[in-house]
């Protein structure tokens, strides 16, 4: 259990994005998805109870060791990494109506913002945090777009679903028109 | 417009209140009659869209949704776009007609059964709500991401998307499949007929034996003409080569490019 804990806190250590559970139980292939489960509880206790610098978290699918947030500024000030630029009101709009209504096109997107979003779409792509994910039968079968694994990574979410129901907002949105 | 700006001069100082940003100070300008010139003091949010500003009108102004008050609204988004300066920007506009179409049809008589008349307002609240619930999103994706933004994971900086590069690692086997590969797809070679010069080595050898026994060494340059032909010049070089290694002769040269010297081997003799 001990071996087990340490191989997972290296290969954490070692992988710049979330390690997905499957990729942990490949690396360890004598132990059972439980134990992976709990060994990855006793990596995350060990953090928040022997009082570490650093904390496990479960993000975009995966499991990722990251700095506690009472250290990020001091991190900041002495320049040894740097915060990713925060993304403005508009890029956060289009990413919202991604989210909810994937895959969709750059027209019903501006429907419901009632803007132009071309060049938003352009750099969230930049950014990775949409992608093309198909193209929609339509006239000129316009790109559909849907949000990456990136997007999850960086809103500190572990999957879509973890945001709201579309029901469960203050306001119901209509359902997704079906497709023809 | 300018029966607007008159309505609006009548009701006396307009004062949006909004938290943050930049407060501008405007003098409205008299349109029609003129009255006292009023100072308008509005802070400037900065607007994601047409329909922001429209829904945080209606917020400010307290009415309610469903039964938005057209005129009023319509009157207060086109003071909104004019104070803002936001007249070029197209999208604010289309909602500003749309605004006064619903306006319009607004004032248009009704005619038969009450059933079929649907309030031209319907659509836009649609959009409003569905703006207003997009935003509750951003909102949440605004607090996520700022948790997720304080806290670092190791090597942030390298998430560009390029992988590291393995080292490369190839097989005679497969060097040669490429190598076969690319020589099929190039068209058929072009034949050139090469008439061979065939070398005189024997010849060099024999000139080489000669001015050694004489001189004991020479010079690249001495034994190679400079107008020699690169027959002339590869039979010499093989010959020289040939004689060094039976022994007859050794060959020095003290720097890159420098002439080869030439001299004769005397340990050879002596064995």
């Amino acid at each position: 259990m001990i071996h087990l804990v340490k191989l997972l806190e290296a290969a954490l250590f070692a992988s710049p994005r979330p390690v997905p559970v499957e990729e942990l139980t490949a690396l360890a292939s004598e132990a059972s998805p439980a134990e992976i489960a709990s060994a990855l509880d006793a990596l995350r206790v060990h953090y928040d109870v022997d009082g570490h610098g650093v904390e496990l978290a479960e993000i975009g699918g995966g499991w990722q060791i990251l700095t506690r947030a009472e250290y990020t500024e001091a991190i900041e000030r002495a320049q040894l990494a740097a915060r990713p630029q925060r993304l403005s009101a508009a890029a956060l709009e289009t990413l919202a109506i991604i989210a909810y209504r994937q895959p969709i096109g750059r027209m019903e997107v501006e429907e419901i913002r009632g803007v132009a979003v071309g060049s938003i779409l352009k750099s969230l792509q930049e950014r990775a945090l949409i992608d093309v994910v198909g193209r929609a039968e339509g006239l000129g079968r316009p790109l559909l777009y849907g949000t990456t694994p990136l997007f999850l990574e960086q809103f500190a979410l572990r999957h879509l679903e973890e945001l709201p129901r579309a029901d469960e907002l203050a306001i119901a949105l209509r359902p997704a028109p079906q497709p023809l | 417009m300018g029966a607007v700006m008159t309505e609006e001069q009548a009701r006396g100082p307009q004062v949006g209140v909004h938290a943050e940003s930049v407060t501008i100070v405007m003098e409205a300008v008299p349109v029609v009659a003129p009255v006292q010139p009023v100072s308008f003091l509005v802070d400037l949010p900065a607007y994601a869209g047409p329909l922001d500003l429209l829904l945080s009108l209606i917020r400010d102004e307290k009415v309610d949704i469903y039964d938005i008050p057209i005129a009023h609204i319509a009157r207060q988004f086109l003071l909104r776009v004019r104070v803002l300066q936001l007249n070029d920007a197209a999208e604010y506009l289309e909602l500003a007609a749309r605004l006064l179409r619903i306006k319009a049809q607004m004032l248009l008589p009704r005619h038969g059964e009450m059933e079929k008349w649907e309030d031209p307002r319907a659509e836009l609240v649609r959009r409003l709500l569905e703006y207003q619930q997009m935003r509750e999103v951003v909102d949440i994706l605004e607090r996520r991401g700022d948790e997720r933004r304080s806290r670092f994971a190791r090597a942030w900086l390298q998430e560009s998307g390029e992988s590291v590069a393995a080292p490369l690692s190839l097989s005679l086997g497969e060097l040669l499949t490429a190598v076969d590969r690319i020589l099929r797809v190039t068209r058929e070679p072009t034949v050139h007929t090469i008439v061979a010069r065939t070398l005189d080595v024997a010849g060099a050898i024999a000139m080489v034996r000669s001015v050694i026994a004489e001189r004991r060494n020479a010079r690249w340059g001495e034994l190679v003409a400079r107008d020699a032909e690169p027959w002339q010049i590869l039979s010499m070089l093989l010959a020289l080569l040939e004689l060094a290694k039976l022994g007859e002769l050794r060959l020095a040269q003290p720097r890159p490019f420098a002439s080869v010297e030439i001299e004769h081997d005397s340990s050879g003799e002596a064995a």
